[in-house]
């Protein structure tokens, strides 16, 4: 462990506290951690804020009818923008979903994958084979080919 | 008096905010200026070369003031907002990701339990930020751009997800400092230690190729492929938003390595070094072995030809996402039986 030195201080206090008996102290450790990457979030806004501000003093705006036409290699748009397409991929953001969530049930065991010993295992590859099969199942259906 | 001043949760915090402010262009300036002069060695070109005076080494700095005099062009078609909203999205979900990189021991922004988990997760916010610049910016490349950056983005998130799992189950916890220590005490205090690469291979390269593939580069720039889509998503952006998305790329490149190294190979950890020593070798060693690491990515940039667009939704399907689950098991059971 760190020794409480000016380097030690920053950050050595989450280890301290988090493990504290006094609730009170466990908690303000806790409210820190979303504050802190509140606050992390917030500088990204700050940041394009702050540098989008000293670029609107620089730079010219001179804005023309050509300028704002939406860019299509030179020649006047066709059709709107919002123009239909066929979305090959809302398969797959079905498929992701059920993989995502299988992922937030699979890192709670993996914390615990010691203590919970074989019948952890067993469980979990169970489990596996089960979202294994259901992927197989949708590669049959041909949901990956493309044509 | 500054040990005390430290103390303070608030005064800290904005220590760490200024910090991590002024580290997140200077990255973005390494990693494009490596980018720019690597590119030239294996092109066998000189690469900038007048700006700076020498070795061209003011180049981006150059660029960057040259984003400010730029216009700022919206496309009247445009949704306004989302339009302007999106590279802030972006570059919030590069800058958060640097909240859980452990820099030595107790040298972290803010020690998270869920460490990894946070980390996947948050950098999940730029997708939104991509998709939202596609669509909103009213522009059919800027469409397919988006709808493709959304296509692979959700199916690389899975194998970089649960390629970390085998990490976490040998380390018994997701706090990145935790897993740096796992790895430094593997034969306990003192000992040699293991760099998680050499269990977790299959987990290490899975990581690398899914990050490669969240990062949008060669050779998976589908997205931005300009022989097809002009540059996707951003055609339509100019000036410093334009700028905002190869920040947040170059940032997210840094990020993304130092979590791969911190998960894989050791972090801030170097066998041999005392706790003390760490604490003022840690930062170096993690550049290091992230420099490494970006190293390798852009050397994949200039020998892999970009892959079709169905060939990558293969590759991450079909191959990635079942051999991590296969990775996940086998790692659990030589964990537990073992």
């Amino acid at each position: 462990m760190v020794e409480d030195g000016e380097l030690g201080a920053l950050g050595a206090d989450s280890y301290t506290r988090r493990g504290h008996p006094d609730a009170q102290v466990r908690m303000s450790a806790y409210f820190q951690d979303y504050v802190t990457v509140g606050v992390f979030i917030a500088l990204g806004a700050v940041l394009v804020a702050v540098m989008l501000g000293i670029a609107a003093v620089l730079r010219p705006n001179n804005p023309t009818r050509t300028k704002q036409l939406t860019y299509e290699c030179g020649v006047d748009p066709v059709g709107a923008g919002w123009s239909q397409t066929y979305v090959r991929y809302y398969v797959f953001g079905l498929l992701f979903v059920v993989f995502d969530v299988e992922a937030v049930f699979v890192f709670p065991w993996a914390v615990a994958a010691e203590r919970l010993g074989l019948f952890g295992v067993v469980a979990i590859t169970i489990f596996m084979l089960t979202l294994i099969e259901g992927l197989a199942y949708a590669i049959k259906k041909g949901v990956l080919r493309w044509e | 008096m500054i040990a005390d001043l430290l103390s303070n949760f608030w005064v800290l915090l904005a220590v760490k905010v200024l910090i991590v402010a002024a580290l997140i262009p200077v990255a973005g300036l390494v990693v494009g200026f490596a980018e720019l002069k690597l590119s030239a060695k294996m092109q066998s070109r000189v690469g900038p070369y007048f700006a700076g005076g020498r070795w061209g080494w003011a180049q981006l700095l150059a660029d960057g003031i040259k984003f400010f005099q730029k216009e700022d062009i919206v496309p009247e078609n445009a949704d306004r907002p989302v339009f302007k909203i999106a590279p802030a999205l972006v570059l919030m979900g590069a800058v958060a990701l640097w909240v859980v990189i452990p820099w030595g021991p107790g040298l972290v922004f803010r020690d998270l339990d869920v460490g990894i988990f946070y980390a996947l997760a948050i950098s999940s916010i730029s997708t939104i930020g991509v998709l939202m610049a596609g669509w909103a910016s009213a522009n059919k490349y800027s469409l397919i751009g988006g709808l493709r950056a959304a296509g692979q983005l959700i199916a690389y998130e899975l194998p970089l997800v649960l390629a970390v799992v085998g990490v976490v189950i040998m380390a018994g916890t997701m706090s990145l400092e935790g897993i740096v220590r796992a790895q430094a005490g593997w034969f306990g205090e003192g000992g040699p230690g293991l760099p998680f690469v050499i269990p977790q291979f299959v987990g290490f390269v899975i990581f690398m190729i899914a990050a490669l593939a969240e990062l949008t580069r060669i050779p998976f720039d589908m997205p931005i492929a300009e022989s097809e889509l002009v540059m996707g998503y951003l055609t339509e952006y100019s000036g410093f938003r334009f700028l905002f998305f190869f920040l947040a790329e170059f940032s997210n490149m840094f990020a993304l390595s130092a979590i791969a190294a911190t998960a894989f190979l050791g972090g801030y950890w170097m066998p041999g070094l005392t706790e003390s020593q760490l604490t003022f070798a840690g930062p170096l060693i993690l550049v290091a072995k992230v420099m490494v690491l970006v190293f390798l990515m852009i050397w994949f940039r200039w020998t892999f030809p970009r892959l079709r667009e169905d060939q990558l939704q293969t590759l991450a399907w079909k191959w990635l996402i079942p051999i991590a689950l296969v990775n996940i098991v086998a790692t659990g059971i030589l964990k537990v039986v073992i």
